[in-house]
């Protein structure tokens, strides 16, 4: 305990450490917030998609702060329920054989560019008679615009820009051919189009046939910017890759970083302490494992077996112990072997597997630790660049597989930097952090390198 | 108290002998280029001796004398080449894992380098206590005692304050006093000593050296001091054998080793042991010329004839000298004594 | 009898900086040679010998603090010397050292008699050849075959090896070579030898020598006068007649009784306790924590006492001596 509690006077020391110290924590705190948020099944059943899960996103957006960074105030999504969102109000007058609900729902609109795509979602439970609607929407100059009437169907998605009537509503209220959404959000027969800038108020009558009948409504309004990370190419939330992709992240890098260390620190023990054949046997294998290819066998791994993240983890730190490490953990162990305690053991009687665990190992692991942290980026970027070429887990939502999707749909040449770049920082992030300590702890542990 | 500390035979017999060495001979092989066989390092070359219990004896010889491979024979942490090694009657060289590691436990080593003896990363509690576990005390409360008694035995006290303390805690004294500790924890009936002042201060040798003597007296230890150092093995060691070129030279009494000194080498070096004398300035040493022989190539006949002022050619340089007693249990292997001994 | 001092010493202090705080290793040392005597330095470890050869050849460590005093190289004031001055004029020039260990500190890629032969070229601008001429003297000189002019270091024995780090030192021509342990690591017979050797260089080659050890029955066989050194000062200075039959010193008197004695039946003592540490060195006497003989006034610095050319810093020999 008191080492421990020196080393990290030692480690505080060193600003960079602190700095890597501090990243990591966030990394952690980030990745166990993920895990808590959203827990496993709903990432793998959000990032696959599909309708029910994405239709609130539009498509291919980037992040709500955007706008911070534009001139033009871009139009934020939303999407609201009404009777459950606050702001949507519903409210049932009981007639005598009919009932009325009204909705009505204000919202601000101080952009300078319209929203993609305006929906309501209606779900009702009536028998026979389907409820009737009438939709208006009323402009921060006091004018009204009538959206539609129709009768409500069970499940019924209302969709503004393909309602031909309102289109030609819009046509007359310009005087000319114009886009629905730019139409109901500009000021009428303005030129150049200006956006009618204040606030909005949706409302909608349901007149109910059947008492008791609900109709529920969902507005949602596909703006041109979305959420804290935008959306992809399947309108998925990229948020949930973002949170999701650090405990992935952490969790490759460290297991593979740990299991590769420990696994070649014992091996290289017992080859070092027993000599003979058992370490011949051992150095060549290492020398073969050397000369192989170790993405091209990833690479075949993963096309004709499995992409499992946990084959691929599994494979990774196989072709990883019988390395480097194994050479140089051996030679110091080799150095240790001699010492005079060591003899001192055997000479009090400890067996040969007491030596290796009791005396050998403990006087490697100051080394082997900041050589594990050091470790973790390569492996973290690894598992990036397996899912950059397309060989990543297909369920798990990583950062390495954003950037994937990313590339495969000309992130970069349709200007959606944020998608590239979110990702990226992060996997730059993390390497720096662990990095960064690594290095710190390489100096606290190697004396050596003091007073570089 | 003594009784619990010493150990029991089924029959006590205090002549028997605890240690017995009979024409030892450890080479090691040398190899070129990892395989190819390019001679024999005769560390020890045919070493006879005897050590009664409770015996202390020193084994005295420089650097490139076989002493170090001797003591790592008898510890059995290398196998001799020819010759047998008898502790408490069985042969050691052919013990089985257990019964071999009933002989590490009643075989306490004690090395030159106190700070090298210890793991670094250990407290000195978990130090002592490690040939405990291994003969299999798994009582905690036991193992807590005996560490606690033997570092009262080593006047390590008070106890509570040194248990925690890591080995670069302490100062030399108190390392080797740990060493002694951890040798005797298991209650030994032989302790090998290996140059165990050497490294540490001279005001502090006497301390640690007189420390041995007691543990000596008080648990009837049969002692092996190694060392170069004559002038310390008159405070411990009843007998000693002179080693040089992996032969034992000559083995004599302390005061005979001293006041009736035999071979020409025991001689020089007796003369180079300097006792603090201001005329010592004045008068050089005489030193025989030359250095101590290879291993691999000793001269043929008696191996120190080639730095011998009283060689006598034609014997010396071809025939081995035998062992010649001089009475008293003193021995000398050298031709000047041939009509003199037996 | 005038004879010329080859060093004086003056209130020499060497501090080094660790996390802990200053380590005070040289705190105020003071005292002379004559020329072609030989003084030995003796000490436990930690009281600061090592770092008193440092300190003389200002050969210092990266976290050195306070350096100061003077010392007199026969007419040159060295400690005023500039870092380039000194290393042209004064280190292994005029000074050389045989550090502790020396047959490892030797260049294992370097052949020996380049190395022996090094100082010439660095220091006297001598060409080559003349130096290795040199070299070649020097090795009959330590008694090393010449032909193992073109060996390397490991090819020669540990006592070789001795040899080869004296030959280094003398190589030059200096008036003073100190010896930091010069044979703690060799056989006895080894150590004879060695001895032998310098007794006679001290005689051919005038040379002066400290000889700095721990280990007070080899330091017989060269010392001309003896210093003792406790906790970073020195605390007595004595000629070596009186000093090994008679020292004033209690510490002293108690290292003398604590060496094991081949030729006399005497049993040896020990000292209880260990030396202070440097780091925060006790105020007043600093051995009397362990002195039989203290009473109330070692609590208080003692001053130096002098006896002739010796001299005794100790409040027993008030009094006596004519004080400093």
């Amino acid at each position: 305990m008191k080492n421990f509690k020196n080393t990290l006077r030692e480690i505080s020391h060193y600003p960079s450490a602190i700095f890597g110290v501090i990243i990591i924590i966030l990394l952690v705190v980030l990745a166990i917030y993920a895990v808590n948020a959203i827990p496993y099944e709903e990432a793998v059943r959000q990032w696959r998609g599909g309708e029910e899960v994405v239709y609130k996103n539009p498509k291919n957006v980037p992040p709500a702060w955007f706008n911070y960074f534009t001139d033009k105030d871009l139009p934020i999504s939303f999407a609201v329920v009404a009777g459950e969102d606050e702001e949507f109000t519903k409210v049932v007058t009981q007639g005598d054989t009919t009932d009325t609900i009204d909705y009505e729902y204000s919202f601000d609109f101080p952009y300078d560019e319209f929203p993609q795509e305006l929906f309501l979602y209606i779900q009702s439970d009536y028998k026979v008679k389907n409820p009737f609607l009438s939709v208006v929407l009323e402009t921060p100059d006091g004018g009204e615009i009538k959206i539609s009437d129709f009768g409500a169907s069970n499940k019924q998605t209302y969709r503004f820009s393909q309602d031909e009537k309102l289109a030609t509503r819009l046509r007359r209220l310009h005087g000319k051919e114009i886009q629905v959404m730019r139409g109901l959000f500009s000021v009428p027969k303005s030129d150049p189009l200006k956006v009618n800038k204040g606030v909005y108020t949706l409302k909608i009558k349901a007149t109910v046939f059947e008492k008791g009948t609900d109709v529920r409504i969902e507005f949602v309004n596909h703006g041109l910017v979305f959420g804290l990370f935008g959306t992809d190419h399947m309108r998925r939330d990229i948020t949930t890759a973002i949170l999701w992709g650090a405990p992935i992240a952490l969790a490759f890098g460290l297991l593979a970083a740990a299991g590769t260390s420990i696994l070649s620190m014992l091996i290289a023990a017992i080859g070092a302490w027993f000599g003979g054949w058992i370490d011949e046997l051992i150095q060549r294998i290492t020398e073969i494992n050397l000369v192989l290819p170790f993405l091209s066998i990833l690479i075949m791994v993963g096309t004709f077996y499995s992409r499992s993240i946990w084959v691929i983890l599994g494979v990774t730190i196989a072709l990883s112990i019988f390395t480097g490490a194994i050479k140089t953990d051996r030679a110091i162990f080799l150095q240790v072997k001699e010492s005079t305690y060591i003899e001192a053991a055997k000479a009090y009687g400890a067996g040969d597997f007491r030596i290796i665990v009791r005396y050998l190992i403990p006087r490697i692991i100051p080394l082997l630790i900041p050589g594990l942290v050091s470790a973790v980026p390569s492996y973290v970027f690894l598992e990036a660049s397996l899912a950059l070429l397309g060989l990543g887990d297909p369920t798990l939502p990583t950062w390495g597989k954003v950037i994937n999707d990313a590339r495969e749909n000309g992130a970069l040449y349709k200007g959606q930097f944020y998608w590239i770049l979110e990702p990226a920082l992060l996997l730059m992030i993390t390497g720096l952090g662990f990095a960064m300590f690594g290095f710190a702890l390489d100096r606290i542990f190697n004396p050596r390198l003091r007073g570089m | 108290m003594t009784e619990q500390l010493s150990t029991k035979t089924g029959i006590e017999q205090p002549e028997i002998n605890i240690l017995e060495l009979n024409e030892l001979e450890v080479y090691f092989e040398l190899k070129k280029f990892g395989f190819q066989h390019a001679g024999y390092v005769r560390a020890v070359d045919g070493v006879s001796m005897k050590l009664r219990r409770g015996e202390t004896i020193a084994i005295v010889g420089e650097s490139g004398s076989g002493k170090t491979s001797l003591m790592r024979t008898i510890l059995r942490l290398n196998t001799p080449t020819n010759g047998t090694v008898t502790f408490d009657g069985q042969v050691v060289n052919a013990l089985n894992a257990t019964a071999l590691k009933q002989f590490r436990h009643k075989v306490g080593y004690v090395q030159q380098d106190p700070y090298g003896a210890m793991p670094p990363f250990m407290s000195v509690r978990s130090i002592l206590e490690e040939p405990l576990k291994i003969s299999g005390i798994k009582d905690k409360e036991e193992r807590y005692q005996r560490v606690v008694k033997v570092m009262e035995e080593v006047k390590m006290t008070p106890v509570e304050e040194f248990l925690h303390k890591f080995p670069h805690q302490l100062s030399g004294g108190q390392q080797q006093r740990i060493v002694i500790a951890r040798a005797m924890i298991l209650n030994p009936v032989l302790l090998v000593a290996d140059e165990p002042v050497s490294m540490l201060d001279a005001s502090v040798r006497v301390e640690i050296l007189k420390l041995l003597r007691n543990l000596q007296e008080t648990h009837n230890l049969a002692v092996i001091y190694i060392t170069h150092d004559l002038a310390t093995v008159r405070y411990f060691s009843e007998y000693i054998f002179v080693m040089y070129a992996g032969q034992i030279i000559e083995k004599a009494t302390e005061s005979d080793l001293i006041n009736h000194t035999a071979h020409p080498y025991t001689h020089a070096l007796l003369a180079a042991t300097s006792d603090p004398d201001p005329k010592n300035v004045d008068e050089f040493q005489d030193v025989p010329p030359g250095e101590p022989p290879s291993l691999v190539n000793p001269p043929e006949g008696c191996r120190f004839h080639p730095r011998c002022a009283h060689m006598i050619a034609g014997k010396c340089d071809t025939t081995r000298p035998p062992d010649f007693d001089l009475g008293n249990s003193h021995m000398v292997a050298c031709w000047l004594f041939e009509d003199k001994g037996v | 009898m005038n004879e010329e001092k080859v060093i004086r010493i003056q209130d020499l202090k060497l501090h080094f900086i660790t996390t802990k705080g200053p380590v005070q290793a040289v705190d105020g040392v003071n005292f002379d040679l004559t020329a072609n005597k030989a003084v030995v330095v003796v000490g436990e470890s930690g009281c600061g010998k090592t770092s008193l050869a440092k300190a003389i050849l200002r050969l210092l460590p990266r976290n050195a603090g306070e350096y100061s005093g003077k010392v007199w190289l026969k007419d040159i004031e060295t400690m005023s010397l500039s870092d380039e001055e000194y290393r042209k004029k004064i280190r292994w020039v005029r000074m050389s050292m045989v550090p502790q260990a020396a047959m490892n500190s030797l260049n294992p890629v370097l052949r020996v008699g380049e190395q022996v032969a090094e100082p010439m070229i660095v220091h006297y601008d001598v060409n080559k050849h003349e130096a290795f001429d040199q070299a070649a003297k020097m090795f009959q000189n330590v008694g090393v075959p010449v032909d193992f002019l073109t060996r390397y270091p490991f090819e020669l024995s540990g006592g070789m090896r001795q040899r080869v780090a004296i030959a280094m030192s003398l190589v030059t021509g200096p008036d003073l070579v100190i010896l930091d342990e010069p044979t703690s690591a060799l056989d006895v017979l080894t150590q004879a030898n060695i001895f032998n050797l310098l007794k006679r260089i001290k005689n051919e080659l005038q040379t002066s020598f400290i000889l700095i050890t721990h280990d007070i029955s080899t330091s017989s066989e060269l010392a001309d006068i003896v210093a003792v050194m406790y906790a970073g000062q020195i605390v007595e200075v004595s000629g070596s007649h009186r000093f090994f039959s008679n020292p004033r010193h209690p510490y002293s008197a108690k290292l003398m009784a604590s060496v094991p004695r081949l030729r006399t039946k005497e049993e040896p003592d020990f000292i209880v306790g260990r030396p202070p540490s440097l780091i925060n060195p006790p105020k007043g006497c600093r051995f009397a924590e362990r002195c039989s003989k203290r009473f109330e006034k070692c609590s208080e610095e003692p001053p130096i006492y002098q006896f002739g050319e010796d001299w005794v810093k100790c409040w027993l020999y008030e009094g006596e001596g004519d004080q400093k």
